[in-house]
């Protein structure tokens, strides 16, 4: 298992729209993804429930991996953060 | 006559007859069934053609309104795929043994409740989509087809609210403007009619359907927020010369948009625009200005509880820069006083806040929060072409203290590798009489002029610019001003410096002429005057 925080630097947070891409790309991925705000978890690949977590601007997260190629996961994770939120 | 006040999102006029919105709604009632998996089969092949349909809006959507406001479709379709909401849509008629349409509602009014309660406003319009695509699964269900109604002519679409689907399946070439009861300026209703530069106006209230009928008289202006039904003749026929004008700057804009800012005899002058918010930007682009040529950064302070932060106040210049590209944007430091204050700068009563500590010397004796907005200026600076202009300046040893702050703003980014642009334009405001006198000593230490004629005025004339008992002694055109003007071009010029305008006189047509053999190199007015301005240097001849 693998995790990552990243703070979010897009103005709106994770809105529809990354939040789609982000359910997109990690259902591309061979791990599960899952993603913590406080003591909320929901899987990455769930677009409802991302959104529903209403991650804002400057919020930080956790971002955790779980299963299959780890590192390559990690890496193709944070690279859509840096360039999407 | 009744009249509404809502939000006005995309400002235009529209006149013409109402066209209630008609949704085909399905009645959904909860029934018993036996067999659960054949409704989850009828789940599963709705959602198909769902999908199918919102696939072919979203390329609807593609080619009219772009693709970064299309993409709301591509996320309709991934939500209709989204694990939770079949499960939870599965798992009713599974657990309670219902019909599809009851559990395809109950679902979509959960998930859309879920949104609702997110304190975030953004999140809350998003609501709309999850029951936006229930229902479409549900007319999918029954064979619903809920094409858009044959319209009649040109009409004003009235509803209580509409989904982005429902927006974009309408006729665009015979809706004349959407107004609604409910929605906010977040919603991609609001988004898509901006695109789509019809007016609309949202938040009327409740009460506005019941009282409205097809074919009934009105009028939607979108820069007011107003609605207006069944006007009397004195409303309508105001409004109609409202639509006039408009349609007259549309004609000005089909005419001259694109076009160089050029006299007959040659010569050529930057025409840019001034602005006071983020949210002027998109005025600035319509109206093809050349650049901004005096973007206020007062709205900072004055919408804040506390200062704001370099990062606030970065990330705000940031865009600007960004949104237009290479074009040049000229931001005034800070310009306020006694008079226009927020609380927590705790500034003492002034008995002359116009003679008070104000503007720059408000920042020269603050130096610390001076600094942030330079840091934020000088980090912004890398993302476009930035000039930043300083107001009230009286002196040399003004302009060597702001020199000496820039330095040391400069000097702490390099130690934290922070980059910054080299060509940062620095300028100052023309607009005490002694900043134009010794304009010769001032011009050698700046890149640009830019005079602000409403304080050279008020200072020159010795005129209160409120005060209506001294508005005949108020002349505007004085030759004192003129003068000041004039020498300080000269003055410029021969330091190698720019010179502009950025004051109302600007905008004045009657004086272009004048302002061009002053040798005036830039005007910068309010959005909606460029065009008007760049119509008047065309058809001015120098030679003559």
């Amino acid at each position: 298992m693998k995790t990552f925080e990243y703070t979010i630097k897009d103005e709106l947070g994770i809105h529809a729209r990354p939040a789609g891409m982000l359910a997109k790309t990690a259902k591309e991925l061979d791990s599960e993804i899952t993603i913590t705000k406080g003591e909320k978890t929901v899987g990455a690949t769930k677009l409802m429930a991302l959104m529903g977590m209403g991650i804002k601007c400057g919020e930080t997260i956790t971002v955790t991996i779980n299963g299959g190629d780890e590192e390559a996961s990690e890496t193709a994770m944070k690279q859509f953060f840096e360039s999407n939120l | 006559m009744i009249k509404y006040q809502g939000k006005g999102v995309y400002g235009a006029i529209a006149v013409g007859k109402i066209s209630v919105f008609k949704r085909q709604d399905v009645q959904v009632k909860r029934v018993k069934i036996e067999d659960t998996s054949a409704e989850i089969a009828r789940v599963k092949a709705a959602k198909e053609r769902a999908i199918m349909q919102i696939q072919e809006i979203y390329e609807k959507a593609l080619k009219e309104v772009g693709e970064a406001n299309a993409q709301i479709f591509e996320i309709h379709m991934m939500m209709i795929e989204d694990d939770d909401y079949n499960e939870a849509i599965v798992e009713m008629i599974q657990g309670q043994s219902v019909n599809a349409e009851y559990a395809v509602a109950v679902t979509g009014d959960n998930f859309a409740e879920m949104f609702s309660s997110i304190d975030d406003s953004y999140m809350q319009a998003r609501a709309v989509d999850v029951r936006d695509i229930s229902n479409r699964i549900i007319a999918c269900m029954n064979n619903v087809e809920n094409e858009s109604q044959g319209l009649d002519g040109k009409q004003i679409i009235c509803a209580d609210d509409l989904a982005p689907s429902e927006t974009v399946s309408l006729d665009k070439d015979k809706v004349l403007a959407f107004v609604t009861a409910h929605g906010s300026s977040n919603s991609h209703t609001a988004i898509l009619a901006r695109n789509m530069n019809i007016p609309a106006i949202i938040g009327v209230g409740e009460q506005f359907l019941s009282q409205i009928k097809d074919g009934d008289m009105a009028i939607a202006d979108g820069f007011t927020g107003e609605f207006i039904c069944n006007p009397d003749e004195e409303t309508l026929s105001a409004a109609k010369k409202k639509l006039e004008s408009e349609a007259e700057k549309k004609a000005l804009l089909q005419k001259l948009k694109g076009k160089e800012n050029i006299t007959l005899d040659g010569r050529k002058i930057n025409i840019y625009a001034n602005i006071g918010s983020v949210d002027n930007i998109g005025a600035v682009l319509l109206n093809d200005a050349g650049g901004i040529g005096l973007f206020r950064s007062e709205f900072l302070y004055l919408e804040n509880t506390d200062y704001p932060t370099e990062e606030e106040q970065f990330k705000v210049y940031k865009r600007v820069l960004e949104s237009m590209a290479a074009k040049k944007v000229i931001i005034r430091t800070l310009d306020i006083g006694a008079d226009k204050q927020a609380e927590y700068f705790n500034l003492d009563k002034e008995e002359n806040p116009a003679l008070g500590l104000r503007a720059i010397r408000l920042c020269l004796s603050r130096p610390e929060m001076f600094k942030v907005q330079l840091r934020a200026l000088y980090r912004a600076s890398v993302y476009g072409r930035l000039g930043i202009m300083f107001p009230m300046i009286t002196s040399v040893s003004e302009l060597e203290k702001i020199h000496a702050l820039c330095e040391q703003v400069k000097n702490e980014l390099t130690a934290d590798h922070i980059e910054y642009s080299d060509s940062i334009e620095l300028g100052i405001m023309i607009e005490t009489p002694a900043a134009a006198i010794i304009s010769d000593k001032l011009a050698p230490m700046v890149d640009f002029f830019s005079v602000g004629t409403n304080d050279l005025t008020q200072y020159t004339l010795a005129c209160d610019r409120q005060n209506p008992y001294v508005e005949n002694f108020c002349d505007t055109h004085h030759e004192a001003i003129l003068r000041l003007i004039e020498m300080s071009a000269q003055n410029a010029h021969k330091h190698g410096a720019w010179i502009g305008i950025c004051g109302e006189l600007a905008a004045d047509t009657t004086l272009t002429e004048t302002f061009l053999r002053m040798g005036i190199d830039e005007l910068s007015v309010s959005p909606s005057f460029v065009l008007k301005v760049r119509d008047v240097v065309r058809k001015i001849d120098l030679s003559k």
